[in-house]
């Protein structure tokens, strides 16, 4: 994985609760053997029926996704994360996420950020006010930055850590093959194995 | 200290755990499906790295398989998508239940069946409703495909502690109201998202009173509440299920199971962060009336008014007005299956609807078994020829419709009374619009054309 740190850039609004990850990315997408080239789909259905605020030119280009609680709820497709990365999306910002939404956005190092409703109200008033206006989310500070605020953002340390290292996850776990190995002589012998 | 049932099956399984980190917890089965593994194995291989565990690890093929037709029928992305899992496993000595065998079927579906799924066990898949087989008293859940390939690899996962939550079940169930009320009940109390970051253990008199398929269904849908994982202690219910089953202990091995399985229960004085206390005993027949499934009323009742922007939105695109009856919405089309509701407990319960009763002209109906291994039980006993003569369709195993990943989808407008899980926006073909509901309801919607209280027809 890729580190991550700071991503600054314009935002959009994306102002619902409850998107499930099969309105992030339908179904028929979920073909390809790729981890790539899931932009165009994203979020197909909704900019398929037209005026889709992701495709308005003023959020063009923006790097910022601010939306409603319980984003990426449903499915575990990580597919959906890969789409928001392959549309150009480094971070979103969210009253809550989903948790294996979360999870699968940590280990593609695409920024989960939770803040709480009237700091993401304020986020998505002044992007619908100013679409030109810019933000820093600053993963080294959690903090998200903008003229005249600063909100400080909770997150797990160690996930914190694998984002800023851009660590392997598999490298990590293999650290501990000593404990694996032992763990794996230990099992009781009923449990079932299909060798 | 005492300790919850969901602490001692996550206890069992760390394998290292430091402060300020994960635990590492080791994975006694992984579940493998067509769509979520292709790029695992792929980063495995750019990688240099081989499968750890393949006899822990078995793969399934049924998010995309067509219902009928074969794999012939299957378009040219999906067909690749099953011969690259064909591939993957063939390379490295993973079991594979392809298209045609015949134990494939559901991957939550197949698990149980054949005796993989046990109390105790730690069970991931690539797939949000792998909490269906906490309903054995195992810790099981979904994961996204890069932890797919964290676990391929060392057959383990870093996995943050969660906390607990309890769901208490008492009062019985009236006739004509399933387990899928009650979990379908639950959840438009809770809304979508507080079990968000829990284990939760479903217990009381009611659960304890369920078969393991009504204790699936509801363990199933744990994640359409936000839950990371759902599960039920094992009991007397739990082992009678087990027992038997081809990879099931035997003889000596299945004593000594059975001793540590009889310690998967939560300490009496174990804390829980929250508990949720529910009545079956007044719960009715429960209808989806919107696009998620907290947006959810009694049969009885009428299509709410919008509360939220959120419901606004969900009228819209479900085309319905508030004060409707429920009773009052005509349906094209019914799916009685999926992994919520396609095992032979729920076929019988929609056939025993039917009695000589036929399927209405204007629905097009179909029953899709969860497995391979449901159709043909479900076959020996004649389900097939009751659910025939009424004018259903009866098809192969697979996720079918209550995802369309595959040729089975409503076209747009088309309404659905449908046993599965989800009824999200196009979750079963583009511009479709889904009702959640219980097999016998599915079944007397489709005899009546629309949604309707089974308890008249029963």
């Amino acid at each position: 994985m890729q580190s991550v740190n700071r991503v600054q850039g314009r935002m959009a609004p994306l102002d619902l609760a409850d998107v499930d990850t099969d309105q992030i990315i339908p179904k028929q997408f979920l073909k390809r053997i790729e981890r790539t080239g899931y932009g165009p789909y994203l979020f197909y259905d909704w900019r398929a029926r037209g005026n889709f605020v992701l495709d308005r030119p003023e959020y063009a280009g923006a790097s910022v996704l601010v939306t409603g609680a319980n984003f990426g709820c449903g499915s575990s497709r990580e597919h959906a994360v890969w789409a928001l990365r392959d549309f150009g999306f480094k971070a979103t910002i969210a009253p809550s996420f989903a948790d294996i939404f979360r999870a699968n956005s940590y280990k593609t190092g695409l920024l989960a950020v939770t803040l709480p409703d009237s700091q993401v109200r304020h986020l998505i008033d002044l992007v619908s006010e100013d679409p030109a206006v810019e933000v820093v989310v600053d993963l080294e500070a959690q903090a998200v930055r903008g003229d005249g605020f600063s909100y400080r953002f909770e997150i797990d340390p160690f996930a914190r850590e694998c984002l800023l290292g851009g660590l392997d996850e598999i490298a990590l776990v293999e650290r501990h093959e000593p404990d694996i190995a032992a763990y794996e002589n230990n099992r009781a012998a009923w449990l079932p194995s299909v060798s | 200290m005492p300790k919850t049932l969901a602490q001692k099956l996550w206890d069992a399984h760390v394998v290292h755990s430091v402060e300020g980190e994960p635990d590492l917890l080791f994975v006694d089965l992984h579940l493998v499906h067509e769509v979520t593994s292709p790029q695992a194995f792929e980063g495995l291989r750019l990688a240099g790295r081989r499968v750890r565990r393949p006899d822990l690890t078995v793969a399934t093929m049924d998010h995309n398989v067509p219902t009928r037709g074969g794999v012939r029928a299957a378009d040219d992305l999906s067909r690749k998508q099953m011969e690259v899992l064909a591939e993957n496993c063939r390379r490295e000595g993973i079991p594979l239940h392809q298209i045609g065998s015949r134990r494939q079927g559901i991957v939550h579906v197949i698990g149980p069946e054949l005796g993989l799924t046990q109390p105790g066990m730690l069970i991931v898949c690539g797939d949000s409703h792998t909490s269906t087989h906490g309903a054995f008293g195992a810790l099981a859940f979904g994961i996204g495909t890069s932890e797919v390939e964290v676990v391929l690899a060392t057959q383990c996962l870093p996995q943050k502690r969660q906390g607990d939550l309890a769901v208490n079940v008492v009062g019985e169930l009236s006739l004509g109201v399933t387990a899928k009320d009650i979990v379908l009940g639950l959840i438009g109390r809770t809304g979508t998202s507080a079990g968000q970051g829990h284990l939760v253990e479903y217990r009381g008199p009611t659960i304890r009173g369920l078969s393991m398929e009504g204790r699936m269904t509801v363990c199933n849908m744990s994640i359409e509440w936000g839950a990371k994982a759902g599960m039920v202690a094992p009991d007397d219910t739990t082992y009678a299920y087990v027992e038997g089953k081809p990879r099931a202990p035997r003889g000596a091995a299945w004593e000594k199971a059975l001793d540590h399985w009889r310690s998967l229960a939560s300490d009496e004085d174990a804390a829980f962060d929250g508990v949720i206390e529910l009545d079956a005993a007044r719960l009715k027949p429960h209808v989806t009336w919107g696009t998620t499934p907290a947006q959810v009323v009694p049969v009885t009742g009428r299509v709410p008014n919008a509360r939220s922007e959120t419901d606004e939105r969900a009228l819209r695109y479900m085309d319905l007005v508030p004060g409707t009856a429920l009773a009052d919405i005509a349906i094209d089309r019914v799916f009685i299956g999926s992994c919520t509701n396609a095992r032979l407990e729920d076929l019988r319960a929609a056939a025993g609807v039917i009695q000589g009763r036929r399927v209405h002209p204007k629905v097009r109906a179909m029953v899709v078994p969860g497995s391979t291994m449901v159709k043909r039980a479900a076959e020996d006993e004649g389900l097939d020829l009751l659910f025939k003569a009424a004018g259903f369709e009866w098809r192969n195993a697979g996720c079918s419709m209550c995802l369309g990943m595959n040729p089975d989808i409503l076209a747009p407008g088309e309404r659905c009374a449908s046993t599965s899980n989800r009824n999200f926006e196009g979750r079963q073909g583009s511009g479709g619009r889904t009702h959640l509901m219980s097999p016998p309801m599915a079944a007397a919607a489709a005899i009546t054309g629309h949604v309707v209280d089974v308890r008249e027809l029963l």
